[in-house]
């Protein structure tokens, strides 16, 4: 672990010339992702992939079904492997250290890089249990300390005011749009840098997806988000840099605005205006 | 339309429905077949044996007079050998399934494996007691006691207990142990705290249903040369033992020299179906309470 934390600290200098956007501050880059390829046997499911995700930022991935958004942001959380026959090339550095390294504790990297599902997957326990969940199994075991952690998680995916008299209560009962902000708030709760979300309002209904929409803006403030989705007005909506990939390749990474009004490949184009995918 | 008036005219219509209703009545059939007999099976038993049952007979000792014999020994016989099958099974299946389910690489070595094991469920038990036999009765010098039977019916049923457990595991959908992994839970914190606990209710009704065949069993106890006639009652792992299917076996043979044994070997096997009617509601209690929502 000492190790990592080294290692970490040596990228954070070597990444302060790295060039930024003229008007904002300097940001981190907390992903670096370089000539990353990936098969499933024989399946050549992500190409060449290079990109730098920052710190602070909401990355949007979009990109029609079946070209890689899920695989790649499952790489980003090592997750991809529990399908057999995974194998990757290339790297991508988080904070300095490459997490495809075989020497990197994936539990440690879990801990830092929180995930939130396409389907509201939440235990089959109590609100209280399950957002207790990441601590717990990290050690902590103090009450008091973890009705602390409860609390905050739960007001952090703004979904405090809706259950706090029921904490006891099984997740189940909940709306959809609630069963994801409790994995939302189950995810804080570990307190991450980075969140992870692989659609996470394509099961819900248009009111609980603006509510999620705006508790990302907020959460920006704090974590850094990418999220992949498959409506490009959601992208839009909330994201600062948008990824567009197809057949497993990235066709083109830029900020969102200008992806969206002025896009420099013709397949982004056609994308963006519909005409495939 | 004119298609569709043609195809209401159509008197092929008739003939399908004639055709259902046929096949209906021949699967009626079949399932009142199983069930008349399962009908006239208990009918006979009860009519040769509920009038023998009262307390005397639950909790006297076995005795060759007829109107004095009771069956607190092979009850007893039976709980003591459930004592050793229960934590053996439980632990040996679970652990084992556990093990191919959520550890082992599929590949060929793990089909291999569980082919074995799908086999062995299928062979007859009589086999499992020369099993026994050999090695717990004779190699290990057990002789034939309560832990020579129980690891024997143990055994027997392990092959079910895993395939039960194994399909219990697999059923628990995969994105709650995503949501567990995804917080940074190593493999074990994933299967002790939601894969186990969402599979428990399904292992227990597994392991009930299996326990309810071992209690059955009679054929891995003769051939382990348990005895019948047997007056002290069973107090431990070493001890000699009847159980309940043996008493059984040994009046039903011995009712040609003492005609009422028949119907003490009835008594028997009502107490004996109680008992796995019990087993069997628990299993189907435990099901429906624990079901839970994923
Ligand atoms: N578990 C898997 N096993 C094998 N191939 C997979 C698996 N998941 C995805 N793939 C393949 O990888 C490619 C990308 O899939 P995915 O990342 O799920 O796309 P997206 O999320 O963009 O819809 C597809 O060709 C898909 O068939
Ligand atoms: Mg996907």
């Amino acid at each position: 672990m000492s190790m990592a934390t080294d290692n970490k600290v040596q990228i954070e200098v070597s990444n302060n010339h790295t060039t930024t956007e003229n008007n904002t501050t300097q940001k981190r880059v907390v992903y670096d992702t370089k000539n990353l390829n990936l098969w499933y046997s024989e399946n050549h499911a992500l190409k060449d992939i290079n990109l730098e995700m920052k710190e602070n930022e909401v990355t949007a991935i979009i990109g029609p079904s079946g070209c890689g958004k899920s695989t790649y942001i499952k790489t980003l959380n090592r997750m991809v492997e529990l399908v057999p026959g995974v194998s990757t090339t290339g790297s991508i550095a988080y904070k300095g250290n490459n997490i495809l390294d075989k020497a990197m504790n994936v539990e440690d990297l879990r801990t830092r890089v929180g995930m939130v599902f396409q389907k509201p997957n939440p235990f089959p326990k109590s609100i209280y249990e399950n957002v207790a969940y990441g601590p717990k199994i990290h050690g902590i075991k103090k009450k008091a300390l973890l009705d602390d952690i409860v609390e905050k998680s739960l007001r952090g995916a703004a979904i405090w005011d809706e259950v706090k008299d029921r904490l006891n209560e099984n997740a189940y009962g909940l709306s959809g749009g609630q069963q994801q902000r409790i994995c939302i708030a189950r995810c804080l709760a570990i307190e991450p840098d980075v969140i992870l979300m692989d659609e996470p309002t394509s099961a819900l209904d248009p009111i609980s997806t603006l509510k999620i929409e705006e508790l990302i803006k907020e959460l920006k403030q704090k974590y850094t988000i990418i999220i992949v989705t498959h409506n490009m007005q959601q992208a839009a909506r909330i994201s600062d840099r948008t990824v567009f990939m197809l057949n497993g390749e990235v066709v083109e990474f830029s900020e969102t605005d200008q992806l969206f009004s002025n896009p420099k490949d013709k397949r982004t184009e056609d994308y963006i205006t519909g005409r495939f995918g | 339309m004119e298609n569709l008036e043609a195809l209401h005219e159509n008197n092929k219509m008739d003939a399908r429905v004639r055709k259902n209703s046929i096949w209906k009545s021949i699967f009626f059939l079949s399932t009142l077949f199983g069930l008349v007999v399962l009908v006239v099976l208990i009918a006979r038993v009860l009519f040769q044996g509920v009038s023998w049952i009262d307390l005397d007979f639950i909790t006297a000792r076995l005795s060759t007079n007829a109107d004095r014999a009771g069956i607190m020994g092979a009850i007893l016989g039976t709980v003591w050998v459930m004592l050793v099958v229960i934590p053996v099974t439980l632990i040996i299946g679970v652990g084992s399934a556990i093990y191919l389910e959520l550890y082992s690489k599929k590949g060929i070595i793990r089909s291999f494996i569980e082919m074995n094991i799908s086999n062995l469920a299928g062979v007859p038990s009589i086999v499992y007691g020369l099993l026994g036999l050999t090695v717990f009765v004779r190699l290990m010098d057990f002789g034939n006691v309560v832990l020579a039977g129980g690891l024997t019916l143990a055994l027997l049923v392990l092959p079910i207990l895993i395939v039960s457990a194994q399909e219990a595991l697999r059923a628990v959908p995969g994105h709650l142990s995503e949501a567990s992994y995804g917080m940074g839970a190593t493999k074990w914190q994933t299967i002790r705290r939601i894969i186990l606990p969402a599979a428990i209710p399904s292992i227990l009704t597994g392991s009930i249903l299996s326990l309810s065949r071992a209690i059955g069993e009679t054929a891995p106890l003769t051939v382990l040369g348990i005895p019948a006639l047997l007056i002290p009652f069973p107090g431990g792992l070493f001890d000699t033992f009847t159980a309940l299917p043996m008493q059984i076996y040994y009046w039903t043979i011995d009712a040609s020299l003492v005609a009422e044994y028949a119907n003490l070997a009835a008594a028997t096997i009502i107490v004996l179906l109680l008992i796995l009617f019990i087993l069997n509601s628990v299993a189907i209690i435990i099901r429906n309470k624990f079901q839970q929502r994923y």
